[in-house]
């Protein structure tokens, strides 16, 4: 068995089999897996007895269950009214020089995708923007150089100290 | 059943409780708008044309979602419902990329009535579909999927998931960009669709649709060079009639023969005489397992057999149960059988060079146009069908020839391969090749009628979801005396969600039956998604009793009995599982993905 029908099969263990465990398990493969690959989401469907374009329609519905692969660190800035009147576009031009990619692009080297959201509840802090799980709030095109700046150097830092990871 | 009374329109209404407001509309010949709602499939209420306004209450209902209450007082088509529905319609236009005088669905489109009845005008919303980004998916053999005509109702979603259990079909995205989407958007000859068209029948638009070869058969028609050859399945001549003016459940075979001869088809032929032989060959395959099973002991023998002859089915268990192919008869469907025959045997008969031989078929189904494709139909070194026509189809060319069908005086098919019995005519229903294969087979074993009142087997026929039967064979003749005293247990399920069900027991060991018949469609092949639209369950009821009703006037009502199809062993396939009839009449299928 492949490592992706065993980590479906316990994620099934422990959710259950019902169409109400579908979310659970999707979250728990994206946890482990970053995304949902097509093989992920016909095992899903086994193992769930449900169609696997029935898998499909619920991940695309959700923003952060990803069905392509994306970099390490996904940048998702808010796109929404008071962002975008607070020079959200300026952070997004920011974000595509330093890292050299276009909005909805990932890096080559797999470290960054950067990517649109809808609003995340920052308003009143906006610019926003989420790095994975974290926010970033009240961003300048400096924070956001210096964000980046930093990310890298953390990932430099894994690479000259493994023992970090 | 306690009765609610109502008020629709000022008139007074009485109606059993848990009807909908549009059902009780409906009992008054009131027409309401619906586009969503299918009287096969339950209740989704996502478009709102169906509008209705109650008296003192400001929000207007869905009244095909909406139970009637009692002392409820509607209105139908007040002013406010006749602006909500036609705001409605005009949002629908607005992201529809209407072009009906090039669309397939001109004349038939259920939202093009509707923007006609409303007066939908130019000038109403502006037009979005440049704005979006539609997939036209035109790589199917059978179906196309042309997102830009999709209003989003979902019936096909709900056909898919209801009528079949596949979910080949789901909705996807949200906002702006939901859509009905396959697994990962892949064109849908590459995903779990069976083909079955259970969609295309019930899509009120043209986005979903069959794919029609009506011009590939005029232009063979017109090639001086060309024979054509058509075949028509059992349940066309059951329904074709419906599509051209007729009330459903009229027998019409003698007029479809002779427009088909208007139509200028050389040869008028039909698949009922290769449903015949499918008897011959499938039944044969099963005493042959039976003989191995309970004889020879062979493990390799696999039991229960399945029947073959719906491709619906056959695509379906490739994707979702491979681990059961070994249960599916190899005999090809007639269809497929028909093909392979008309290209060696028939086209010699008549002296016809296959390569000049053009194959046509005329089915309740889409499915068959897929199967007809698949690289393996090519057993006479020719491609064994070369086009198949849906029952619709078939209409649409009639009335393009101007040809008064009401008026035709009924014609005889050409022979040979043209003559059939009852059983082959039962093959349209439900259940109908279980009862023509359990008379053929238990006369071969025993030498005596099936113990049923006038051929009938009745547990076999009917709307059941899934129906068991079974046989006690006594005193077989010498050949089949292993066969002495066994019960011999079948089970037929219509529509792949039944399906499903019986096969599912079949996994886990837990279905004790030889024989198993299944047909992709609901009712069987008369509920096919090439039949004329609507199909529902009151259609598919007098459909059937039609197919009966034909099976009983027929002179000859068991398959082995049909003196061509003697006729054809004798010339030509030598006998049944013989060695041509393994190059020409059976098949081998192909696993198939998951999704
Ligand atoms: S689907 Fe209907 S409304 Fe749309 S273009 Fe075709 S006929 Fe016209
Ligand atoms: S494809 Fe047809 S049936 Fe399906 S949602 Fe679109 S319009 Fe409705
Ligand atoms: S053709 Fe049949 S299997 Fe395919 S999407 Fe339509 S209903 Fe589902
Ligand atoms: S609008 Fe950007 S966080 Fe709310
Ligand atoms: S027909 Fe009632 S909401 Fe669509």
């Amino acid at each position: 068995m492949s490592e992706i029908t065993n980590l479906v099969k316990s994620l099934a263990e422990k959710h259950g089999r019902y169409q109400e465990s579908l979310l659970p398990i999707l979250q728990g493969v994206i946890e482990q897996q970053k995304f949902l690959s097509e093989e992920a989401m016909v095992e899903i469907a086994r193992e769930l007895d449900i169609s696997a374009a029935r898998v499909f329609g619920t991940a695309s519905f959700y923003s952060f269950l990803n069905t392509r692969p994306l970099g390490q660190y996904v940048i998702r800035v808010c796109r929404t009214i008071t962002c975008m009147m607070h020079g959200k576009n300026q952070i997004i031009q920011e974000l595509e020089k330093c890292l050299k990619i276009k909005l909805g692009e990932t890096t080559l080297d797999g470290k960054f995708t950067l990517l649109e959201t809808n609003c995340l509840g920052q308003c009143h802090k906006g610019p926003a923007m989420l790095v994975n799980d974290e926010p970033y709030t009240q961003l300048t095109p400096e924070k956001v150089r210096d964000i980046i700046q930093s990310l890298k150097m953390n990932e430099a830092s894994k690479l000259s100290n493994p023992d970090l990871n | 059943m306690s009765k609610i009374n109502l008020v629709i329109d000022h008139i007074q209404v009485s109606v059993e409780s848990g009807s909908t407001i549009l059902e009780a509309a409906k009992k008054m010949n009131i027409k309401i708008p619906t586009l969503c709602h299918h009287e096969d499939l339950c209740v989704a209420g996502n478009c709102r044309v169906c509008m209705v306004e109650q008296v003192g209450s400001d929000r207007l209902l869905p009244s095909c979602a909406t139970p009637a209450a009692e002392g409820m007082e509607i209105l139908t088509n007040s002013l406010k419902v006749r602006n909500a529905r036609k705001s409605v319609i005009e949002l629908l236009v607005s992201e529809h990329r209407a072009e009906c005088t090039r669309c397939y669905k001109n004349g038939t489109c259920e939202l093009q009535h509707l923007s006609s009845e409303y007066l939908i005008g130019e000038d109403s919303l502006i037009d979005l579909v440049p704005l979006k980004e539609f997939t036209i998916d035109y790589f199917s053999p059978s179906i196309i999927k042309d997102d830009s005509k999709c209003i989003r109702c979902q019936r096909c979603v709900r056909s898919c998931d209801q009528l079949q259990n596949i979910g080949a079909l789901s909705v996807a995205y949200k906002g702006q960009k939901m859509k009905i989407a396959s697994f990962f958007e892949k064109p849908m000859y590459e995903v779990v669709c069976t083909n079955c068209g259970q969609c295309v029948n019930r899509c009120p638009t043209g986005a979903l649709i069959e794919r029609n070869y009506i011009d590939e058969v005029w232009s063979a028609i017109n090639d001086p060079q060309k024979h054509l050859v058509v075949q028509t399945a059992p349940a066309v001549r059951i329904a074709l009639g419906e599509a051209l003016g007729m009330e459903p459940g009229k027998i019409v075979t003698g007029k479809m023969v002779a427009a088909l001869r208007r139509l200028g088809f050389d040869s008028v032929l039909d698949t009922d005489f290769s449903a015949d032989l499918t008897i011959i060959e499938e039944g044969n395959e099963l005493l042959q397992r039976l003989k191995g099973a309970l004889v020879d002991k062979d493990p390799n023998v696999k039991l229960p057999m399945t029947t073959s002859c719906s491709p619906g089915w056959i695509k379906y268990i490739e994707h979702m149960y491979p681990q059961l192919l070994g249960n599916v008869s190899t005999a090809k469907s007639p269809q497929q059988m028909f093909g392979a025959l008309a290209k060696t045997y028939y086209a010699n008969k008549i002296n016809v060079e296959p390569e000049n031989m053009v194959s046509v078929s005329v089915m309740p189904c889409t499915a068959k146009k897929y199967e007809a494709n698949r690289p393996e139909m090519h057993s006479s070194g020719y491609k064994d069908v070369d086009l198949v026509l849906t029952t619709r189809e078939l209409a649409r060319m009639i009335q393009q020839a101007g040809i008064d069908f009401l008026a035709l005086e009924n014609e005889e098919y050409d022979s040979i391969m043209g003559m059939s019995t009852g059983a082959a005519v039962i093959f349209g229903a439900t259940g109908g090749v279980m009862e023509a294969a359990l008379r053929t087979a238990y006369e071969v074993v025993t030498g005596r009628d099936v113990p049923f009142d006038g051929l009938n087997i009745l547990p076999v026929r009917g709307m059941e979801e899934v129906k068991e039967a079974s046989i006690k064979i006594e005193n077989p003749l010498p050949a089949w005396a292993f066969l002495d005293g066994v019960e011999l247990k079948t089970c037929v399920a219509h529509g792949l969600a039944n399906a499903k069900k019986v096969m599912d027991r079949v996994v886990k060991g837990e279905a004790n039956y030889h024989f198993i018949e299944i047909m992709a469609c609901p009712g069987g092949c008369l509920g096919g998604g090439g039949q004329p639209i609507p199909t529902n369950k009151e259609i598919r009821e007098k459909r059937t009793r039609a197919i009966y009703e034909e099976d009983a006037g027929k002179p000859i009502r068991k398959s082995h009995e049909n003196p061509e199809v003697i006729k054809i062993y004798d010339e030509f396939l030598v006998k049944p599982l013989g060695h041509k009839s393994h190059e020409l009449l059976h098949t081998s299928y192909t696993e198939r993905n998951r999704y």
